[in-house]
């Protein structure tokens, strides 16, 4: 079986499946339960100076629904830890003593001034912690008053508060990311000009899950109003995903480590986050909806697939994705494929003929006795029809073999490589040579 | 209890309070508000939609499914109800099976269909039970149709002259509405009185009269009936049954499965309804099955039906002969019956054997029964009707007649199965032509 041994800036752990930041490392009671499920460590719910904060006693949090109200998005109003800080520094102590080989790592958030920073990180190295996380990432509540997401919206608040802390710690420093900006990488070169150790995203998303009709306001509606929450869960992950592919791929942030978040929910999630960058993962909503025992199909399921792959250690698994993300221009224009559908797997339902010929390119016939053929002449691989049809592997997107004529432009599929950047209709292209 | 269970002969009280109550309760519970969205989340929203082909009244299935999952349940119950009038009866007695279900593509891809029957009813149901009408009747043409037969077909096609503003009297032989909603079929499938409550809801559009106990031929007649109409639709049904023609059975305890089922339903009490400790019952259809499952659930400690062809030749689908089955129920087949023999009651039946082009082997079969239900088809017996055709109304189109001014629809005219939903759509086809004939 493959060893999932993990070791993300120095902070060893038997797997690369964190807890993130939140309710369910909230305390002692819920990390030791964490802990003894398999979990590879926790990010403690962010600390903050006394007098605690405190939380709406309403709803808290909104939902998105799939089939059979299946989870998909979940939307949070609270803030950070509401529990006083020595209650948790000692919780901390005592968890940490307690199981050694598991990565404690502490979210912080305090004030933009130095001396609060240089209060509380001593206090928190006190407790054998294995590292911080800074949460500038938090998108309500906390940001109203000039921290969380306010302070990761300026890069230069990042760059200054990331000094600061590693200026007064030895531990290593994670900088977690808001993803409530417009380039994700402006943040993360901050992280890195601050000395960051690494960095973790995304962190949770504006929102407004919904809009109660009845009472007119948005949900969760706490005495007939809404505020604004922060949204994660399955929903999120094709953000998160692209926003650390962003970083990974970037030729100036390449070497900080990632650390992923945002919509894992099973080994899969995990295993693609790491093949776009990430070191390692973390996980709040999947948990939040499944309970712990989650982890165990994550650790299995990522041992299957790294014995599937050969792969012997995570490492070998993180950024192998990176190299194939690109951007548009550069992707192949003579590559050519046409969609198949599988008459022995076609269960009629029509959806691919209604799609396409309702709101793509009329490349699906249909005949009297329901029989769906892909018209050649007009398909342009849009790939639709794959992504409506209920049935896996269905249709499915077959390449034009170069020589070949494409029917629908009546031109002979080319073997060499060409994009964008030389196609005669761009009018900046540079002439290949 | 089963003490009574074995008494010999016909006796009512085989069982007890709790047994009747839990055997005549709903074949199919009603789902709950979240079980009606697992199970319309599994509907695909298929492209001209194969459901819909295979619906005799081409409810736009996908569409009112799409409304359940919305949280919308009053729009999807419109949307059936614009096409079948008797959409909630048609929920619970439709054969799903060999309709709507057995055309679902997930019934092809994984052999388990949406449940678009019971969709329908949670859909139909949460509108009725507002007590209100959903459509609205037009202006007055000043028109008048006769209906004859208060069946699914009558009832179906008076709602909708009605709503296109004609005025309908609706003649029906029986002291209840419904026809065989309300005498024909199985006590499980429609418990609680359902079929009257649906007959009133539906009349709740206005603009229909009513006379009852009025049998066409003795009556009242066609001939008058189209000269004081500016219409008339028959839809009376089949009055008659086919009899057993063989020696013994005129002797007491063989009855016609059709009468059996219709005291059943009319019966208040179930404790006072009697059946024998060995039932035959002899046919292969609906009826046969709805007999044979019932005197079970009744308590007989016997029951057998007993038919002429092979199972794959019985008009009753799968589900009813395994839903028969599981109940109990003895299927036999190839067997044709020749005597009932006993003193006065039946005591039992005699069968031969026939191979499967009919003919006999010589080999008989005794079944002891201390009741013979017979459900080998009903006939239309009536005089002075329009043209027939194998003992049926002669109609074209949508149900015209040989007569002008006379239109026919439901079991007692030629074409389409013998299914409530059939008849349903017949009557709502026959008023859209008896409409644009009127108004023309």
């Amino acid at each position: 079986m493959a060893n999932l041994q993990s070791d993300f800036v120095g902070i060893k752990s038997p797997n690369p499946f964190w807890l993130a930041s939140a309710p369910p490392t909230d305390k002692e009671y819920n990390v030791r339960r964490a802990f003894e499920a398999g979990w590879g460590g926790v990010v403690w719910k962010t600390l903050g100076l006394d007098p605690h904060v405190v939380n709406v006693n309403g709803p808290r949090y909104g939902a998105i629904y799939g089939a059979d109200r299946r989870l998909l998005g979940l939307n949070n109003i609270e803030l950070i830890t509401d529990r006083p800080l020595q209650t948790n520094l000692d919780e901390i102590k005592l968890v940490k003593r307690d199981y050694p080989d598991r990565a404690m790592v502490v979210s912080l958030m305090v004030p933009c001034e130095e001396d609060p920073w240089k209060m509380i990180l001593p206090l928190v190295e006190e407790t054998g912690a294995d590292g911080v996380e800074l949460n500038f990432g938090c998108p309500h509540g906390m940001s109203e008053r000039g921290m969380g997401a306010a302070v990761g919206q300026v890069p230069e608040y990042i760059e200054m508060v990331t000094r600061w802390a590693k200026a007064n710690t030895r531990m290593p420093v994670i900088v977690k990311l808001t993803p409530n900006i417009t380039d994700i990488r402006k943040p993360a070169a901050a992280a890195m000009a601050g000395g960051a150790d690494a960095v973790s995203l995304i962190n949770t998303i504006n929102s407004i899950t919904s809009v109660n009709l009845d009472l007119f306001a948005p949900e969760p509606t706490i005495d007939g109003k809404g505020a604004h929450g922060g949204y994660c869960g399955p929903a999120v992950k094709p953000i998160a995903l692209n926003m650390v592919a962003e970083i990974a791929r970037d030729f100036e942030l390449a070497a900080i480590p990632i650390s992923g978040i945002g919509g894992v929910t099973t080994w899969r999630d995990a295993a693609e986050f790491m093949a776009l960058g990430a070191g390692n993962v973390q996980v709040c909503t999947a948990a939040m909806t499944y309970g712990f025992k989650i982890v165990q199909e994550m650790i299995s399921g990522l041992s299957e697939y790294m014995d599937d792959k050969d792969m012997t250690s995570t490492s070998q698994l993180v950024r192998k994705a990176v190299p194939n993300v690109t951007d548009w221009k550069y992707l192949n224009l003579n590559y050519v494929s046409k969609a198949k559908i599988n008459q022995d797997l076609c269960i009629s339902c029509g959806r691919c003929y209604a799609a396409c010929e309702d709101t793509s390119h009329q490349a699906i016939s249909m005949s009297s006795n329901r029989i769906f053929d892909v018209i050649d002449g007009e398909c342009v691989a849009c790939n639709l029809c794959v992504n409506v049809c209920p049935v896996e592997d269905c249709i499915t997107m077959e390449a034009i073999s170069p020589g070949i004529v494409d029917p629908r432009t009546g031109k002979v599929v080319e073997r060499d490589y060409a994009n964008w950047t030389t196609h005669p209709n761009n009018p900046v292209a540079t002439a290949a040579e | 209890m089963t003490e009574f269970h074995l008494s010999p002969g016909v006796t009512a009280g085989r069982l007890g309070a709790e047994a009747y109550a839990e055997n005549f309760s709903d074949l199919h519970p009603a789902l709950d508000s979240h079980e009606a969205l697992v199970a319309a989340d599994r509907c695909y929203f298929c492209h001209d939609a194969p459901c819909i082909t295979a619906c005799p009244t081409d409810i736009d299935i996908p569409l009112f499914i799409r409304q359940i999952a919305t949280g919308t349940p009053d729009s999807a119950a419109k949307t059936i109800l614009s096409q079948n009038i008797l959409g909630g009866m048609c929920a619970r007695v439709c054969p799903t099976e060999t309709l709507c279900e057995e055309a679902c593509v997930r019934e092809v891809s994984e052999g388990k269909p949406v449940l678009i029957g019971q969709l329908q009813r949670f859909a139909t149901d949460h509108l009725q039970a507002q007590e209100a009408h959903p459509f609205q009747r037009s202006a007055s043409t000043g028109k008048t149709v006769a209906v004859v037969g208060a069946g699914p077909a009558g009832l179906s096609c008076a709602h909708r002259l009605a709503m296109l503003g004609h005025d309908v009297t609706v003649f029906d032989a029986r002291s209840k509405l419904g026809g065989l909603n309300e005498f024909g079929i199985a006590a499980y499938k429609t418990p609680a009185g359902f079929a009257q409550a649906e007959v009133d809801w539906l009349l709740q559009i206005g603009g229909i009269e009513i006379e009852q106990e009025k049998i066409l031929g003795i009556d009242i007649n066609l001939a008058a009936l189209n000269a004081k109409f500016n219409a008339v639709f028959l839809a009376m049904g089949l009055n008659g049954v086919n009899d057993l023609n063989i020696n013994g059975d005129d002797k007491s305890g063989v009855i016609s499965a059709v009468d059996f089922i219709a005291d059943l339903r009319q019966i208040d009490d179930l404790s006072a309804m009697p059946i024998g400790r060995n039932v035959v019952v002899i046919g292969g259809g609906m009826t046969a099955v709805d007999a044979a499952i019932q005197s079970k659930l009744l308590g007989a400690l016997n029951v057998t039906l007993a038919y002429r062809r092979g199972r794959k030749q019985m008009n009753a689908s799968k589900f009813e002969q395994d839903l028969a089955a599981s109940k109990g129920v003895h299927i036999m087949t190839n067997l044709v019956p020749v005597a009932i023999n006993g003193n006065g009651s039946v005591r039992e039946i005699q069968f031969e054997y026939v191979d499967a082009d009919m003919n006999g082997t010589g080999q008989m079969v005794q079944l002891p029964a201390d009741q013979v239900f017979s459900a080998i088809g009903q006939t239309l017996d009536c005089s002075d009707l329009p043209a027939l055709e194998q003992g049926k109304i002669s109609v074209t189109g949508a149900g015209k007649t040989s007569i002008d001014g006379v239109w026919a629809g439901g079991d007692c005219a030629t074409g389409g199965d013998d299914l409530t939903v059939t008849a349903v759509a017949e009557g709502r086809d026959a008023a859209m032509d008896i409409h644009a004939h009127l108004i023309r």
